[in-house]
């Protein structure tokens, strides 16, 4: 049990970096607190799984430190680390039997046989894997696999940190759920460190306290799911997060006042500063409505969803998107729209200005 | 769905048929039809019925030959399996070398079988071969095309180096497969470099090793050209395997009916052999 520290972290897989687009990761900074659950969130090649591999020891960062309760232990292999990871796809030992599989990290740290069978014994029933114990593990469904993987990992008392990387992504979406509520009840039950790299915004939202949210090899926001939703710190998270995404529009500051289509826009603070490159606005779906005046949309299209209606509007050649409550009533054709104060969010280069 | 029932569709398959039946059917119908007669040429058959058959499986010399023939079989696989496995592991996974080493494995694959005699016999003659010469000048008594020893040594060297690669790059192939989660789950489950090549390197070449333990028992049990060209079944009888006696009987002494019987017998070994060890290897495979 552990706390994580990661202190200026940056990993390249090339030899020579010459701009930014060859770092896989830039100056990561992350404090993870002793038996939490995170999650690591961000598309298909963001670094996610480079630093999930960084900090089991799998691999070795260009730049900057890996501490466990304040110690440094960058040049540590994943056995010193004592760390447990859980891959894609199950990875199990197809010639042994489930029980040999769940025994093996045990005996290969040289303990005792008795020691095995109890330590084993516990995690099988924990796993719901009693009555396959003594089944060939190559003979279980993908899902059976996966708890056999997680198992080799739960199996030893003395790991810092349980690492997920998309366990999910080859069980059938029936399981996923069954196997999602599992990780969280284990995790109570347990209290380990436990980091989960998803690109699945609900697994994520699901599992964890706190989600650090990454793209194109930075953090770009970490925070509690509601805060990411309600308050995303950078333009990537606004429309990553939430479905349908927020609605990020161009727009002008002037003397501290937000011009967006010719109209004057309220944001939840007063903006100072105006020396960006590029200015937008932000504002999710949930928080527009419809009024008598504001600003002027023309409506595309309505899509339902069932308990919500999706209206796709346009304004100025820019698309908004409205949700709204299935039985609200909506115009037809042009009407006018607000935005909530509180949640409209101006961003500069992409950032939160605050 | 109703299937639409035409018998005609028969007919796609004659040329399959006519083809099959030239190259293998017709072929060992004839070797079929003389082992159950003695013919004195000009077409003149007589019947003898399984005569033949039971000539062959109790004589000495065919006994003699057989045991020959598993004993080499044996040794080879014993030592081309583990050496091909061996050097497998050890051939680089990425840069300049992984070409190279295959092209080096390729090579003695690619050269003619009787060229692979000729130069193994000019290789190691003991008066002017490199191979000889050096042993006898290191003080070995080294002769093989007297002495039985080390014929069967030079015959047996012949093999392992004529057809190593061929394992060697089955199991490269077989390794290069494995996905690196699996080296990374046992990296962190603590397990030794035998554990890593017992519990996952091997089980996951268990499909192309199989193969390659099956080419190499047929190849090598059907073994002619190369000990032809080097020792020439001799000194003796004592590098006659079972090509090699059967071509001396059939067109040496003219022996068809026995010759006919013969090779009967000795694809029948073959092909028990191979479907035994198949169904034992993949006996679990069917359960997964």
């Amino acid at each position: 049990m552990a706390k994580i520290t990661l202190k200026d972290l940056s990993h390249s897989y090339l030899e020579k970096q010459n701009s930014n687009a060859d770092w896989a990761l830039r100056d990561v900074n992350i404090d993870w607190k002793d038996g939490g659950a995170y999650a690591l969130l961000g598309p298909s090649g963001c670094g996610k799984t480079t630093l999930l591999n960084i900090v089991s020891g799998l691999l070795k960062p260009t730049k900057g430190s890996v501490l466990f309760d304040d110690k440094d232990i960058t040049a540590f292999s994943p056995v010193e680390r004592d760390i447990a990871q859980i891959f894609q796809f199950p990875v199990i030992y197809d010639t042994m039997t489930v029980y040999d599989n769940l025994a093996f990290p045990l005996k290969n740290r040289g303990l005792s046989e008795t020691d095995i069978a109890s330590k084993v014994k516990e995690i099988a029933e924990m796993l719901e894997l009693t009555s396959t114990l003594n089944n060939r593990a190559s003979g279980l469904t993908a899902d059976g696999k996966q708890k056999i993987s997680l198992g080799r990992g739960l199996v030893r008392s003395d790991v810092n940190v349980i690492m997920f990387d998309e366990p999910l992504t080859v069980i059938d979406p029936h399981l996923k759920w069954v196997l999602r509520s599992k990780l969280k009840e284990l995790h109570q039950k347990i209290n380990r460190t436990m980091i989960y790299v998803t690109h699945d915004q609900t697994e994520a939202l699901t599992f964890a306290d706190q989600v650090v949210v990454m793209h194109e090899g930075q953090i770009v926001q970490t925070g509690t799911p509601v805060e990411l939703f309600e308050k995303p710190k950078h333009t990537f998270v606004g429309h990553f997060i939430g479905s349908p995404g927020m609605n990020i529009l161009p727009c002008e500051i002037k003397n501290g006042e937000i011009n967006f289509s010719g109209q004057k826009i309220q944001s939840h603070k007063n903006i100072k500063k105006s020396n960006f490159k590029k200015t937008q606005l932000g504002i999710r779906p949930e928080f527009i409505n419809f009024s008598n005046n504001g600003i002027p949309v023309k409506i595309k299209r309505v899509s339902n969803t069932g308990r919500h209606k999706i209206i796709d509007t346009e304004s100025n050649g820019e698309n908004i998107k409205i949700l709204s409550n299935s039985s609200t009533q909506i115009p037809s054709e042009s009407a006018h729209i607000t935005f909530n104060q509180k949640y409209t969010y101006v961003y500069g280069d992409n950032w939160i200005i605050e | 769905m109703n299937k639409t029932i035409n018998q005609k569709a028969w007919f796609f398959v004659i040329p399959v048929f006519v083809l099959v039946a030239f190259n293998a059917a017709i072929p060992l119908m004839t070797v079929v039809n003389y082992s159950f007669q003695e013919t004195f040429g000009n077409n003149v058959f007589a019947w003898e019925g399984t005569r033949w058959f039971k000539q062959i499986l109790l004589s000495e010399r065919f006994h003699a030959a057989l045991g020959r023939q598993i004993a080499f079989t044996f040794i080879i696989l014993l030592i081309q399996i583990p050496l091909g496995i061996g050097i497998a592991l050890t051939m680089p996974k990425k840069g300049w070398g992984v070409p190279v080493c295959l092209i080096l494995m390729s090579m003695p694959l690619l050269i003619p079988w009787n060229v692979v005699g000729a130069m193994w016999n000019i290789f190691a003659l003991p008066d002017i071969g490199f191979l000889g010469h050096s042993l006898n000048g290191l003080g070995f008594d080294y002769n093989f095309t007297q002495q039985p020893g080390d014929a069967w040594f030079t015959t047996i060297l012949m093999d392992v180096w004529h057809w190593t690669s061929l394992v060697v790059l089955l199991s490269y192939a077989g390794l290069n497969s494995i996905q690196p989660a699996y080296y990374q789950a046992a990296e962190i489950d603590g397990a030794s470099r035998w554990a890593t090549f017992r519990y996952i390197e091997l089980p996951k070449m268990k499909k192309v090793l199989t193969l390659a333990i099956l080419l190499r028992f047929m190849d090598s049990f059907m073994i002619y050209t190369e000990p032809f060209v080097l020792t020439g079944g001799g000194p003796g009888n004592t590098t006659a395997f079972l090509s090699i006696d059967l071509v001396k009987m059939a067109l040496g002494q003219f022996d068809l009916g026995p010759a006919a019987a013969m090779s009967l017998i000795y694809f029948f070994i073959v092909l028990l052999v191979c479907w035994v060890f198949y169904n034992l290897m993949m006996k679990n495979e069917a359960q997964s």
